[in-house]
């Protein structure tokens, strides 16, 4: 289809040119073009594939989805009964709470941590690359065998957590087994299987600020804390931002660690997250169409959320 | 200046602070704890793993816990061997995570090579397409993705159970083709047009001309889509509901049910060899493309 189209756009380009001898050549250069462009969808033909079906189609199917029910095989549209479905159900907003508070914990441990501990790496003259290593080492850990391995750490009876809390004559904790920190348990998991990208990641940009800056500022006489302020955060402005914006989106769909480690929904529901919820409507219920729904749900909100995020930072980028 | 006293750019402490008496004595003490800190961090829970998997499976239950196995047994590693069947595992993983490897270097390669260097007829429309997944939650997609490997649009084909239905998504990569991309763009144009001239056509230059200079962002793409078919949990475990079908990552959580905890620790200890192995190798390109992709600040 768009290869017809080819032709077109050279003749237009022509338009002007009057009829002459060289309109052979012309329609010799023409059939080249399109052959050319033949050539270049042929590389592109199976990429294409892949993703309209995979990717592109799944997304306009997400819609349809929602807005239909499957029963005996035979599919029929429900309007918006999926929507008020899943909105209605009584753990419709428990598992948003939890999103939101995992999220809320990856940001205050998960966002900050790894911003910190690059900044420490980046002024260290020595050991840079073991260090470097140590901290990127979890992330190459099968999530399955992190998690599991934390599931073992945190165990009240016999776990190695509660072992060095006692030793230091410290409280002990449920950990995941109680409702009140079984969320926040995961989260520490999960960032320390995680964080060593984001290090890495802050490592490089803090290495491309100009040393320039941090004479000027001595200069000035600032202490430690104001050339933090003052250079170092706005010089990495751009890849915090856009790291927060990752970390929070990415949080949002959180599955995996809550199911390995809490088995899904944790004790009295703690844990249930929206992705979770999305899981057992499709696949433990076998109610597709409510899962689409809550899904277009969560879309709604990171969609929602990342605009507003991006029209924010763009006015305090003006600001500043 | 910085340049002179050392390659390392100059940071928050100058050099000068640091040669100071002072200085240097805060300097050593930071560097220790920075050290131990984080070597028990993230060293520590590996070596309780590592250790965890020769202790009987009444002293990995013991309270308190012990430091070092008293009577190591080696054995516990050969029982998760062939009681979790980790080679079965092992083999599916591999097999996963090259067959993907294999389809997104052709798919991938060939649909960015055509981008940046045929420039076709809404090419870039294209191209913007495939890059405005990035902006889609991934988690949003898992049901529509579901619906159609269970029956393919046209072809009508059940893929539930097959490795296709592992290996086609993920040629739908946009930061493979944005990573790509950008690097065949760097390459001069030039080089295409005296290829041309010599008589080459696009699959020749790109076989003997781009794809010999793009080793490097090969390299990251290829270690990328290893690691992610190995990490990736959900999607497999909806796609390969047979636990002999399944790759490593999601058959130990399946399979360790009833199964005595030391044993289970030494099969997440063999579990991690593999991907633990392929960063100690590779550790160069995998940071450099850990920070391909981001911006400059």
């Amino acid at each position: 289809m768009a290869a017809t189209t080819v032709p077109e756009n050279t003749t237009k380009r022509h338009a002007g040119r009057p009829a002459g001898p060289d309109r052979r050549g012309e329609r010799r250069g023409l059939s080249r073009k399109v052959s050319a462009n033949l050539q270049a969808y042929g590389f592109l033909v199976g990429a294409v594939i892949c993703f309209l079906a995979f990717s592109w189609y799944p997304m306009v199917r997400e819609f349809i989805m929602s807005f239909q029910d499957k029963k005996r095989g035979v599919t029929s549209w429900v309007g918006m009964k999926n929507l008020d479905r899943v909105y209605h159900d009584p753990f419709f907003w428990t598992a948003w709470k939890n999103t939101a508070e995992y999220t809320g914990y990856a940001l205050v441990i998960g966002f900050a941590l790894p911003f910190f501990v690059a900044i420490i790496l980046n002024e260290l003259r020595h050991a840079q690359a073991y260090l470097r290593i140590l901290v990127y080492l979890p992330v190459m850990l099968p999530p399955v065998a992190g998690g599991l391995l934390f599931k073992y750490f945190y165990d009240p009876d016999y776990g190695l957590f509660d072992h060095i809390l006692k030793t230091l004559h410290l409280p002990t904790s449920q950990w995941l087994d109680s409702s009140h920190t079984a969320m926040i348990s995961v989260v520490i998991a999960a960032t320390w299987m995680s964080m060593g990208s984001a290090t890495l990641i802050y490592l490089a940009a803090l290495q491309n600020i100009p040393g320039e800056l941090y004479e000027a500022a001595d200069l000035d006489g600032a202490g430690l804390w104001s050339k933090i302020w003052h250079v170092t955060i706005p010089q990495t402005r751009m890849v915090l931002s856009l790291m927060l914006l990752m970390q929070i989106v990415a949080t949002m769909q959180e599955f995996t660690n809550v199911f390995v480690l809490a088995g899904g929904n944790g004790p009295e529901n703690s844990t249930m997250t929206v992705v979770y919820m999305i899981y057992q409507y499709g696949f433990r219920y076998n109610n597709l169409g409510s899962a689409a729904a809550l899904g277009l749900f969560l879309l709604l909100v990171l969609v929602v959320f990342s605009g507003v995020y991006t029209r924010l930072s763009r006015t305090s980028e003006q600001d500043g | 200046m910085a340049a002179l006293s050392s390659p390392q750019n100059r940071t928050l402490i100058s050099s000068a602070t640091l040669s100071r008496r002072k200085g240097r004595i805060v300097y050593r003490i930071v560097l220790t704890v920075v050290l131990v800190v984080f070597t028990l961090v993230f060293i520590g829970p590996l070596y309780w793993m590592v250790t965890g998997g020769l202790k009987s499976a009444s002293e990995v239950v013991a309270n308190p816990p012990s430091y070092f196995p008293k009577h190591p047994k080696p054995g516990t590693y050969h029982t998760a061997w062939t009681q979790l069947k980790l080679a079965r595992l092992l083999f599916n993983t591999l097999y996963y995570a090259f067959g993907a490897l294999l389809f997104q270097l052709v798919f991938d390669v060939a649909a960015a090579y055509a981008v940046s260097k045929l420039r076709p007829v809404f090419g870039n429309v294209i191209l913007a397409g495939m890059l405005a997944t990035l902006m889609i939650p991934s988690a949003v997609l898992i049901v529509p993705q579901y619906v159609t490997v269970l029956d393919l649009p046209l072809l009508h084909f059940n893929l539930i159970g097959t490795p296709w239905a592992i290996w086609l998504p993920t040629v739908a990569n946009g930061f493979n083709i944005f990573l790509l991309k950008r690097f065949f763009d760097s390459i001069p144009n030039d080089l295409m047009h005296a290829a041309s001239i010599d008589g080459a056509g696009p699959l020749r230059t790109l076989w003997s001309i781009i794809l010999p200079m793009s080793r490097p962002i090969l390299g990251v793409v290829s270690i990328f889509a290893v690691v992610n078919v190995w990490k990736d949990f959900l999607w497999p475990m909806l796609v390969e509901p047979d636990p002999d079908k399944q790759p490593i990552n999601l058959g130990i959580n399946s399979l360790s049910q009833g199964v005595p905890e030391n044993v289970i620790i030494a099969a997440l200890a063999i579990s991690a060899v593999p991907t633990l192995l392929i960063f100690l190798l590779f550790q160069r390109n995998i940071m450099s493309g850990l920070t391909a992709g981001s911006l400059k600040g």
